[in-house]
């Protein structure tokens, strides 16, 4: 449990020496905003609208599938580690549930959804 | 003296100065990050260098000469000028996201040195979720990459930031199952585990056909797709998105981002020695000269890629993620099960 201390201490000393560096280079660097300077910017043009809207549901069906198959690794991965123990029977038990998983894939391709159209 | 003593010495001199034992080893974590930290910054900025060299003497050019022997002091030069540059935040930009966006890239590259083993006893914590831990941290990239794209309000920006989380997040899942199979192996989560399990050349599991050579190349191909490299630096594509996630910064911000991205380049290869080659172990030199003189060429193999590859097209990118390697990597997964069980090639 004691090693996981180092993830804390890493964390914050991370975010600490990121945060040190803004600060430093805070004090060096010239400041002079203005209006056009802190446009948008959309290759010297004025920008047309605002850019959060609406976009296209391909990406939110990739990241469906990746939660399912991201899930699906984290239950691989006691199964791989205790592998060597549980022999020939947590082999079985693997295939039968990769193959369920293949078949989503399966279906998941021939719905066309994995077309990035 | 090897490294390894010297970090040794050092601790005991702390413990002896009377200090409570809880605040020794805090002290010696900090200690720790502060040197993964500067070791780091001079990683990617000798990186920076030799990706440009590299690329200048595939087309023939010499790259940066004038700034010292080869040009050696050029990203010395960058990182200063990055330092005094104006830092510009949009004023249509959402702030606290646009904030923070850089910072997370960062701690995600830099919390994965946690559990990287550089040598023989060189790690600075062995976690015994190891890999697993490095995988999560790291898959922590793309919600930064989300968070520059949608905090900039600025459509390339917003478009190259959802590309970039589709196409990692698309990529992580062959990597995983790769990963997996090595971990079926070693039957041990941890980096230190993992590298002792393949003690001899002959037991690199890359050599441990079949199943080794093609985790090994699902793994490179997944890992540089991670990194946003060409092959696949569709986020980036500059002849259509300018710049993609990272349009809207300057200054240290952008750097943070630079610094990162070159960060998760020499991550991606240090695992993959880790995994692959052996880590650490060889004959007759240091086994942290080892460890980096391994990550190094395949971080040279990174750059290669990208000065032969032409760039894909998005649909092909997604499709062979899905299609191909998806499936691959399942199939060599259940053959690696197979391998174990038989006691092929189970030295």
């Amino acid at each position: 449990m004691a090693q996981y201390a180092a993830v804390l201490i890493f964390l914050l000393l991370g975010i600490g020496l990121v945060l040190v560096t803004f600060f430093v280079a805070r004090l060096i660097r010239p400041a002079n905003p203005y209006k056009a300077k802190n446009q948008t910017y959309e290759c010297a043009e004025q920008p047309v609208g605002d850019s959060w809207v609406q976009f296209n549901n391909r990406f939110y069906i990739f990241a469906l599938l990746f939660v399912i198959f991201d899930v699906e690794a984290v239950f691989l991965f006691p199964w791989a580690v205790a592998f060597g123990q549980l022999g020939l029977f947590a082999l079985i038990e693997m295939v039968i549930f990769i193959f369920i998983l293949v078949i989503g894939l399966i279906y998941a391709w021939k719905k066309g959804v994995l077309k990035w159209v | 003296m090897e490294i390894t003593e010297i970090f040794k010495y050092l601790y005991e001199q702390l413990a002896a100065s009377g200090l409570p034992q809880v605040w020794v080893d805090i002290v010696a974590l900090a200690c720790a990050g502060v040197i993964v930290f500067g070791f780091l910054a001079v990683v990617a900025l000798f990186l920076v260098w030799w990706e440009r060299k590299v690329s200048a003497h595939i087309q023939q050019r010499f790259g940066p000469m004038r700034t010292g022997w080869h040009g050696w002091r050029q990203t010395i030069a960058d990182a200063i000028k990055l330092l005094q540059k104006e830092d510009i935040i949009p004023t249509l930009a959402d702030r606290p996201v646009f904030f923070w966006a850089p910072v997370i890239a960062f701690v995600a590259a830099f919390m994965a040195y946690i559990t990287i083993p550089f040598g023989d006893g060189l790690i600075v914590a062995d976690l015994n979720i190891g890999i697993l831990f490095i995988v999560a941290i790291t898959s922590f990239t793309v919600i930064s990459l989300l968070m520059a794209g949608w905090g900039s309000n600025n459509k390339y920006a917003l478009l190259g930031g959802m590309r970039s989380a589709a196409q990692v997040v698309s990529y992580e899942v062959p990597m995983v199952v790769a990963i997996c199979s090595i971990v079926l192996f070693a039957g041990s989560l941890s980096m230190v585990d993992i590298v002792q399990s393949q003690a001899m050349i002959y037991q690199w599991y890359l050599f441990r056909l079949p199943f080794g050579p093609i985790a090994f190349i699902i793994y490179i191909i997944a890992g540089t797709a991670e990194t946003n490299r060409t092959p696949f630096d569709l986020p980036e594509a500059e002849q259509e998105l300018v710049a993609g996630f990272n349009i809207e910064y300057s200054g240290m911000k952008f750097a943070m981002f630079f610094l990162a991205e070159f960060i998760n380049m020499f991550t991606v290869s240090a695992i993959g020695t880790t995994l692959f080659l052996g880590g650490w172990q060889g004959p007759f030199l240091p086994s942290w000269m080892w460890f980096l003189g391994k990550t190094l060429f395949l971080v040279f193999v990174l750059m290669w890629f990208r000065w032969t590859y032409p760039r894909l097209r998005v649909d092909q990118l997604m499709e062979f993620s899905w299609k191909f390697l998806l499936p691959i990597s399942f199939a060599n997964l259940i053959l690696a099960g197979l391998m174990k069980y038989s006691g092929w090639f189970n030295w």
